[in-house]
């Protein structure tokens, strides 16, 4: 009977999803796989074809959240797709793209003057079904601005994301979801000196017909790795206990 | 078809131009002097002073004696020939093949152009018509071959436009010089009594090649259209050109915007079944004060896509200043390129650097930010950061090294290095504090050294040491030390920051 009744909840789930305008990802060979917070999305996939905004307030994080973007773009981008970086200052070093497993000849960079134009040029490309992902770096972006990029990826069903440099007054944009990634301090391997593998918290801040969470996640070999705390895995035996 | 010319003489083309300053200067004698051998000498005359017997050639002291009123102004070297460059662009609406014809003429292919003004003798009209609205006094003759079209224009009369094929009539009756011969051999004939070109025509070739040479031949061969008359237009005609006269001048947006439209479309079906594709394209639009205002377009890849270089147009239209009107639109490609279409159809949906959409979206965001801001990079063979990548020179340039895969760099990287304060033990241990923009990091884990020397045939300097470390809060940095410990002169930099 139970059983029955989670498979009604999950049919009537599914129905609510595609009312509300949320259709799974075309791309179907695409497989963001972000292991532990993956039942934090609709359906239990990762939202290609929309706008995802990540919120960085310093250098550090600012780096770090490429780090975490870059790791969900190889994916998206596979052997042969191209992305589109627009930016008013951009730091990123192309070469280091490399190290997440993409080949930077495949990025386009857009250097602009102005914000505005950021915003134009990232609604253009987002219209173009030829691209697999576009990244924009901006300060601002009001409701209205995040509308249209929203509106853009409706039809083309390209991913984009929105890298904002904002320490306070981040406003409500109708983009689907709200990323702050911070670096946390690597784990070097036992016995080993030096700087282990990139490690970072993941603040899913807002996702929509999804769930928020804080996950702690480690870059290794390609693929992106559960990190559990002590407390976690405290509480993981003791439900299983 | 036979070939149909125009020659235009314009009369009296320096002094109009001086009367244009001037107005006043019309009605009065007015010539134009320059010093020849010592002596101040006409070089052009008015209407007004010619009507008074005055020529060029006379020197002006003797003209003065004739006409105690006259004036006299230097003459601008190199003045007709603007002139008549100018003449010749603008007279470019009316044919695309128009050619200067020094000193004071200019000469016109309008093979095929005529009935677009209804007919040869209302295109002629119009032209001497609209000449003269400029102030300048023309006489314009219509032929079947350039040689007769000149000489009517200058020793003929009316009717001006000589129906095709009787051009051998009028010419028997014109005087020698109207062959554009040297003024000896025009001399020399006048001295034999052969006062009109008919006469000539009995002679036999060879005496006439003894008597005045082979240039002569040559320029009645041209008269007869026996010999061929190359023309040399002022702007070379583009293979791929369409052109667009319109009847009224157009001045909205909404006109320009419907005539580009039209051009694309002749033009870009004309590629489509030579499968050929535009580079480059130019929309120049010639207006009715003898402007010419022209905007471009490139491309990325050849296309013939009528939507997309529309597009392209879109945003630099409105830079087009009709100001009273244009008239005539001519769409150019001045580069063009193969383009084959199944090409395009195994691409669709590709997603790949090949595919269409995105060199048409790369094209859209050049035509309006600029080609300077779009960039993509390829591996250059070098350890320094700052010179391991190069600009590619187009979307399709494949890398010809693979990236350096060995070392981690970081994502973000700081254009110029920073200087920060360090604490570090020597010789070659890793940093344990540095303070940066006045904040102080406590490294707990580094990696390091990785030495980049500097390639010596490019920049002269210091190596870098470079160390990867993570601080207490668990932010990762590059930083490198310039320079070896023990000459104390290294200095630390922070030069990017870790994922």
């Amino acid at each position: 009977m139970s059983a029955e009744k989670a498979d009604i909840i999950a049919a009537l789930q599914r129905e609510i999803l595609r009312l509300e305008g949320f259709r799974p990802g075309s791309h179907a060979a695409v497989d963001v796989s972000l292991g532990p917070f993956q039942e934090a999305f609709p359906n239990g996939t990762f939202p290609v074809g929309a706008v995802h905004e990540f919120l960085t307030a310093s250098m550090e994080q600012g780096a770090a959240t490429s780090g975490f973007m870059a790791g969900l773009l190889a994916p998206l981008m596979g052997d042969k797709g191209v992305a589109i970086w627009v930016s008013a200052a951009r730091r990123l070093f192309p070469p280091a793209l490399q190290g997440f497993g993409i080949s930077p000849d495949r990025f386009i960079f857009l250097d602009l003057k102005k914000e505005r134009d950021v915003l134009w040029a990232m609604e253009e490309a987002l219209k173009c079904g030829a691209l697999a992902a576009v990244v924009g770096e901006v300060r601002e972006i009001s409701f209205t601005a995040s509308r249209r990029l929203q509106l853009a990826v409706e039809q083309s069903r390209v991913t984009g994301f929105v890298l904002r440099h904002a320490q306070r007054n981040v406003g409500t944009t109708a983009c689907v979801s709200r990323w702050r990634i911070t670096s946390l301090a690597s784990e070097p391997e036992e016995g080993l000196p030096g700087l282990g593998f990139p490690q970072w918290k993941v603040e899913l801040l807002r996702m929509r017909n999804g769930k928020t969470g804080v996950w702690n996640i480690r870059w290794e070999d390609g693929t992106f790795t559960p990190v559990y705390t002590t407390v976690q895995i405290h509480e993981q035996q003791q439900q299983v206990g | 078809m036979a070939g149909r010319y125009v020659s235009i003489w314009f009369r009296h083309l320096t002094t109009d131009w001086f009367s244009l300053r001037d107005p006043e200067r019309r009605k009065q004698p007015f010539v134009l002097t320059a010093p020849v051998h010592g002596r101040v000498t006409i070089v052009a005359a008015n209407a007004v002073a010619e009507a008074r017997g005055i020529h060029t050639g006379m020197v002006l002291a003797d003209a003065r004696a004739v006409e105690p009123t006259l004036q006299a102004l230097p003459e601008k070297p190199e003045l007709a020939n603007k002139l008549l460059h100018r003449l010749a662009e603008w007279c470019i609406r009316f044919t695309p093949v128009v050619a200067v014809d020094s000193p004071d003429g200019l000469l016109l292919d309008v093979s095929g152009c005529a009935h677009l003004w209804g007919g040869e003798t209302p295109y002629l009209e119009t032209i001497v018509k609209k000449l003269q609205a400029r102030h300048y006094d023309v006489q314009a003759a219509m032929a079947d071959t350039a040689g007769v079209a000149w000489g009517v224009a200058r020793f003929g009369c009316a009717p001006w436009v000589i129906e095709p094929r009787r051009h051998l009539d009028r010419l028997v009756v014109l005087p020698p010089e109207a062959l554009r011969l040297e003024a000896d051999a025009v001399a020399r004939m006048h001295k034999l009594g052969l006062h009109q070109i008919g006469q000539l025509m009995h002679v036999q070739r060879t005496s006439l090649r003894r008597r005045f040479g082979g240039h002569f031949l040559q320029r009645l061969g041209q008269a007869l259209g026996h010999e061929e008359e190359i023309l040399e237009s002022v702007q070379p005609v583009e293979a791929y050109q369409e052109r667009l006269p319109c009847l009224e001048p157009i001045v909205t947006a909404t006109g320009i915007a419907i005539a580009l439209e039209q051009l694309l479309q002749t033009l870009c079906q004309r590629l489509q079944q030579e499968q050929k594709g535009l580079r480059t394209a130019v929309l120049k639009g010639y207006r009715v004060d003898g402007k010419v205002e022209q905007v471009a377009i490139g491309t990325h890849r050849p296309s013939h896509n009528p939507r997309h270089l529309f597009k392209l147009f879109e945003t630099s239209l409105p830079t087009i200043e009709p100001a009273l009107g244009i008239e005539l639109f001519i769409l150019e490609a001045p580069r063009v390129e193969e383009h084959y279409d199944h090409q395009e159809k195994l691409w669709e949906g590709y997603g790949g650097l090949d595919d269409q959409r995105l060199s048409e979206l790369v094209d859209r965001l050049a035509s309006r930010l600029g080609t300077e801001v779009i960039h993509r990079y390829l591996p250059d063979e070098h350890y320094w950061p700052e010179r391991s990548f190069r600009r590619a020179t187009s979307l399709q340039e494949q890398p010809t090294a693979p990236w350096c895969i060995g070392h981690l760099r970081p994502l973000q990287l700081l254009a110029v290095p920073e200087r920060i304060e360090v604490t570090a033990l020597t010789p070659d241990h890793p940093p344990m504090l540095f303070r940066y923009k006045g904040q102080l990091h406590t490294i707990v884990r580094a990696d390091g050294p990785e030495r980049i020397e500097q390639e010596w045939w490019l920049q002269q300097g210091q190596h870098r040491d470079y160390y990867r470390v993570e601080d207490d809060a668990g932010r990762r940095y590059w930083l490198f030390r310039l320079g070896h410990y023990h000459e104390k002169i290294y200095q630390w930099f922070i030069h990017g920051f870790l994922a």
